[in-house]
C-alpha cells in the first residue's frame, strides 16, 4: 500500500511538473513569435495540453473521490471550449487579413475560396 | 466559410469608403516621422535615453518586488488568534450564523441576511449601470418592416457568424453551462457560490448562445421587455421581502418565515429566493451589457 501511495504521488508530481513546463514553453512562444497565427499556436498548446497535464496530475494526487470527477469535467469543458475559440480567432484572421499569403503558406484552394467570399461581400454591399 | 443565404433584394450602402491615395500619403508621412523619431544613429540623446529606459525599468521592477517581498514578512501570521481580524464581529457570525440564518454557507448567510441591505444596493447598482449604458449606446433608429433583417445583415458583415463548429459545440455546451449556473444559484446557501457567481455563469452561457446563433434566435426569448420585467420583478421582490424582514425587527423576532433544517435545499428562510433574485438580475445585466455594446439594443 505504501508503494502504491508513493507511486500515485510520484506520477501526480511528474504530470504537474510536465504541465508547468508546457506552460513555460507557451509563455515563451507567445512573447517570441510575431505573427498572430504562430502566437496562437503556442497559446493553444498550453490551453489544452498544459492544463490537461496539470489537471491529470492533480487528479492523481487527490485520489479516487468526487473532486476527481469534477476535475475530469473541467478537462472535458476546456478541451471543448479552447480549440473552438482558437478556431474562431484564426478564422477572423483569415477572413480579414487581405495579404494572408505573404505572411504564411496558403494552399491555392483556400485562397480561391477566400477570394470568392470577398467578391460575394463586395457584391452584397 | 458558409455564409448565411442572403436575399439579393436587400442592398446596403457601405458606410465607410477608404480613399486609397490619401491613405498611402498618410502612411508615407507616418513612416517618415517614425524613422526621424527613432533615428538612433544620429541622435545620441535618444540612444542614451533608450538604454537608460531599459535599465531604469529593470531597477524599478526589482525595487518594487523587493519592497513587496519585505512587506510580506511583516504580515501577521496566518491563523494566529491575536490577528486584528479575529474580533467580536467575526466571532458572532461564526458562532450564531447557523442558528440565526439557517445557512450552512456562512458567507451567504452574511451577505443575504445580516447585510442584505448592502446586497440590495449592489443589485441596484447593476441595474443602474445597465440603464446608463442604455442611455449612452442605445441605437434609436426607426424600426421599419425589414429593420430586423437589415440589422442582422449589417451585424454579420462586420463579424462573420453561423460558424458550423461553434454552433455544434455551443449546442452541447450552452445547456450544461446554464444548468451549472442554476445549480450554483440554488446551492448558494449550502456550498460556495450564490446569486452573483451563478448569474454570471448563466449570463456567459447566454452570450455564447448569442455568438453562435445570432440575434434572430435570442430575440425569441430575450428582448428589452423581458429584461425590464425580470429586473423589475426581482428587485421589487427583494425590496419587499427585506422590508418585511426589517419591519419585523431585522433579527428574526417572529417573522413567520420558517428556517427549515440546515443543509436541506429548502431551508434558511428568505436566502434562497433572494439568491434567485440576485442571480436573475446579474444574468440579465451581463447579457444586456454584451448586447448593448455589440449592437446598441437587444
Amino acid at each position: 500500500m505504501v508503494i502504491l501511495k508513493w507511486l500515485q504521488f510520484i506520477i501526480g508530481v511528474l504530470l504537474l511538473l510536465g504541465g508547468l513546463m508546457i506552460f513555460a514553453v507557451q509563455v515563451l512562444g507567445v512573447f517570441k513569435f510575431r505573427y498572430i497565427l504562430n502566437r496562437m499556436h503556442a497559446a493553444a498548446m498550453g490551453d489544452t495540453l498544459g492544463i490537461g497535464a496539470c489537471l491529470l496530475g492533480l487528479m492523481c494526487l487527490s485520489g479516487w473521490n468526487f473532486t476527481t470527477l469534477k476535475m475530469l469535467l473541467v478537462i472535458c469543458f476546456l478541451w471543448c471550449a479552447s480549440p473552438v475559440s482558437s478556431h474562431l480567432l484564426s478564422r477572423l484572421e483569415a477572413v480579414t487579413n487581405t495579404d494572408l499569403d505573404q505572411k504564411c503558406e496558403v494552399s491555392a484552394e483556400v485562397l480561391e475560396r477566400l477570394k470568392q467570399d470577398e467578391e460575394k461581400e463586395e457584391k452584397l454591399c | 466559410m458558409n455564409k448565411p443565404k442572403e436575399k439579393e433584394s436587400l442592398v446596403l450602402p457601405r458606410e465607410y469608403q477608404p480613399d486609397e491615395q490619401k491613405n498611402r500619403r498618410y502612411q508615407k508621412e507616418h513612416e517618415q516621422i517614425f524613422h526621424k523619431v527613432n533615428d538612433t544613429e544620429h541622435n545620441g540623446h535618444y540612444l542614451f535615453f533608450k538604454r537608460f529606459y531599459k535599465a531604469a525599468a529593470l531597477v524599478c521592477c526589482l525595487t518594487l518586488i523587493l519592497i513587496l517581498l519585505m512587506e510580506v514578512s511583516y504580515l501577521p501570521p496566518v491563523g494566529s488568534p491575536e490577528n486584528p481580524v479575529n474580533n467580536e464581529v467575526s466571532a458572532k457570525y461564526i458562532e450564531d450564523g447557523l442558528q440565526d440564518t439557517g445557512a450552512v454557507n456562512i458567507v451567504t448567510g452574511m451577505i443575504l441576511d445580516y447585510r442584505a441591505f448592502d446586497t440590495f444596493g449592489e443589485s441596484n447598482v447593476l441595474f443602474i449601470a445597465t440603464c446608463t449604458v442604455l442611455i449612452l449606446l442605445r441605437n434609436d433608429k426607426k424600426k421599419g418592416k425589414d429593420s430586423a433583417r437589415v440589422q442582422e445583415k449589417l451585424d454579420s458583415f462586420y463579424e462573420p457568424k453561423h460558424d458550423a463548429i461553434l454552433q455544434a459545440v455551443s449546442a452541447v455546451l450552452v445547456p450544461i453551462i446554464v444548468i451549472f449556473g442554476i445549480y450554483v444559484i440554488l446551492n448558494g446557501h449550502l456550498s460556495p457560490g450564490g446569486g452573483f457567481s451563478g448569474g454570471a455563469i448563466i449570463g456567459a452561457g447566454l452570450i455564447l448562445y448569442l455568438n453562435a446563433f445570432g440575434f434572430e434566435k435570442t430575440e425569441k426569448f430575450f428582448t428589452e421587455k423581458t429584461y425590464k420585467w425580470v429586473s423589475f420583478c426581482s428587485l421589487t421582490f427583494y425590496c419587499l421581502a427585506k422590508s418585511y424582514s426589517f419591519y419585523t425587527g431585522a433579527h428574526h423576532l417572529e417573522s413567520g418565515i420558517p428556517l427549515g433544517t440546515p443543509g436541506a435545499i429548502l431551508s434558511s428562510g428568505l436566502i434562497l429566493p433572494l439568491n434567485i433574485c440576485v442571480g436573475l438580475v446579474v444574468a440579465c445585466t451581463m447579457y444586456a451589457f454584451f448586447a448593448l455594446f455589440r449592437k446598441g439594443g437587444f
